[in-house]
């Protein structure tokens, strides 16, 4: 899923000082499993936007809505009809589904109220973990299924380099070894052959670098 | 030859080389490079510049090169993969090679974050086996890696790093076959100090062949005290110093303590010089070249020799 963390309330605070009636939306999707951009946060955040309005001395009408995806034309649209009575949507949904709703309400500013994260997993309850870059050139066959774009803090093709002790990373000894676990796990696979090959430079067209990214889909237009 | 450079000469003529490395200042006043280079030089065969080592920003390695080679020092230019993309890597490997400087060590590099810009965004583009792999193929093939030709393929000595006291162990003679066969010519170790650990490692590396195929060059670093051993081991993530070196140091009064640091590293490099398979040593003393020749001297290795 797409993961993320709320915005501090001052930051949202000052984001919404020019305004007095707003809509906070949230979304159904990865940000409610995450819990940060869900129904029941869209909530608690009205609530306590309205709570600090009030001890300012400056009151906030606040609509809350949650739509099914913000990342969809066809869930947006449920918006359409109201979205012009307010000043400004405080978004809850990661930076696509703010953005597309920016791209769709073009007369109204859209405010993150989170900061989006990374393509991870939930390791427990409260604790998530980043797995995938979206590189766009998928090696998880090669490497034990083990990203090493992603999992190593250099990206290395060929690593652990010299910094990897006990199976740590250097950056942060909270941080496993990306190519440590790749070992291991190749070697568990009796995959180690996989290890002794130089790999092609990555082609890094088809990850952020390449620009704004698009898929299309001949047979599903 | 495949570079001509005088620490390929060396190697190739059967001696046991000597390396050392300058790092260069943090500014622009050339005047403490070409002071470094004046207790380098006559002591080694090449110098290692280095290229903003621990994410600090420095005068460029290249740089550095220019002005120790202007003092009559052979550079060794060290590159690393986390600041610069390919474009920018060939780039710099055909000014360097222009400019006459003819060895190169093709490095990672240390995680930004360890540096005064641990906000900086890292680059990665291709990784240090994949730098290697570039430069012997712009050497030998006078390619790019886009397969169009190269008007004056760039001269190198190819080097590489390797770095035997890091996990897994298992993996570390397999990495460095894997860098030779990328294009390696020598392989500069991280600085030894667990001599045990080490003859392990070249013992395996022997198995692999692999002293015929690329020199082997020992690292070793003077300890100035028992703190700086203290924390190197502490703070260097990859650096093993056994407990009887850090004691050894310790022992001794303070004052008497860089003294014995220096003794310790000559015994080192006399071991290390008696080891079928070590081809040469890199002495890397980090702010403290001014001991160069006492060290090299003291190990027997001066003069060094004069290459045709």
């Amino acid at each position: 899923m797409i993961t993320g963390t709320p915005k501090p309330i001052e930051e949202i605070l000052e984001m919404l000082e020019p305004y007095d009636n707003i809509i906070v939306a949230g979304c159904h999707g990865c940000v409610t499993v995450c819990r940060v951009g869900g129904e029941k946060e869209v909530q608690v955040l009205a609530s306590t936007l309205r709570l600090a309005r009030e001890a300012a001395g400056r009151t906030i009408t606040i609509r809350e809505v949650s739509l099914e995806r913000q990342c969809d034309p066809e869930y947006i649209e449920q918006m359409r009809p109201y979205v012009g009575d307010y000043q400004a949507v405080l978004s809850i949904a990661c930076g696509a589904g703010i953005q597309f709703l920016a791209e769709k309400f073009t007369t109204t500013p859209l405010l993150p109220g989170i900061n989006t994260g990374f393509l991870g997993v939930t390791v427990r309850q409260g604790e998530w973990s980043e797995r995938c870059q979206g590189c766009g050139d998928c090696v998880l066959h090669l490497t034990g299924g083990i990203c090493p774009v992603t999992r190593c803090a250099k990206s290395l093709f060929h690593g652990p380099c010299g910094g990897s002790v006990q199976g740590i990373c250097e950056v942060d000894k909270e941080v496993k070894c990306g190519w440590q676990l790749i070992i291991d796990r190749l070697k568990a696979l009796g995959q180690m052959e996989n290890y002794g090959k130089l790999k092609p430079y990555k082609g890094w067209n088809s990850s952020r670098d390449g620009g704004p990214r698009r898929i299309i889909r001949e047979d599903m237009i | 030859m495949k570079s001509g450079s005088n620490l390929e000469k060396v190697l190739a003529a059967g001696h046991f080389s000597v390396t050392a490395e300058c790092g260069p200042p943090r500014g622009a006043d050339p005047d403490i490079v070409r002071k470094k280079a004046a207790f380098v030089k006559g002591n080694v065969d090449a110098c290692n510049v280095t290229d903003n080592q621990t994410s600090v920003v420095r005068m460029s390695s290249l740089a550095g090169c220019l002005l120790i080679k202007e003092e009559g020092i052979e550079p060794l230019i060290q590159m690393v993969v986390r600041d610069r993309n390919r474009i920018a890597l060939q780039s710099d490997l055909l000014g360097a090679s222009a400019m006459g400087v003819r060895n190169l060590l093709c490095l990672s590099g240390d995680h930004q974050k360890f540096g005064d810009d641990p906000q900086a965004k890292n680059v990665f583009d291709i990784d240090s086996m994949q730098l290697i792999h570039m430069v012997k193929t712009m050497r030998d093939e006078g390619i790019f890696p886009s397969g169009d030709k190269i008007q004056g393929a760039p001269q190198f000595y190819i080097g590489c790093a390797v770095n035997p006291f890091a996990d897994p162990f298992e993996i570390r003679v397999p990495r460095l076959k894997l860098k030779m066969e990328a294009g390696a010519d020598f392989v500069q170790t991280q600085c030894i100090y667990n001599m045990e650990k080490f003859k392990k490692y070249l013992e395996l590396a022997k198995q692999e062949g692999l002293p015929d195929k690329i020199k082997i060059l020992a690292g070793v670093t003077p300890l100035k005290s028992a703190g700086m051993a203290k924390f190197m081991r502490r703070m260097v993530a990859g650096m093993d110093i056994p407990d009887e070196v850090v004691n050894r140091i310790a022992a001794e009064p303070k004052e008497k303590q860089a003294a014995k640091g220096i003794e310790m590293c000559i015994e080192q490099i006399q071991e290390l010089k008696e080891m079928e398979g070590v081809a040469g040593v890199h002495v890397m003393a980090i702010e403290w070249e001014e001991k160069l020749e006492e060290i090299i001297g003291g190990a027997g290795l001066l003069p060094r020799p004069v290459m045709a």
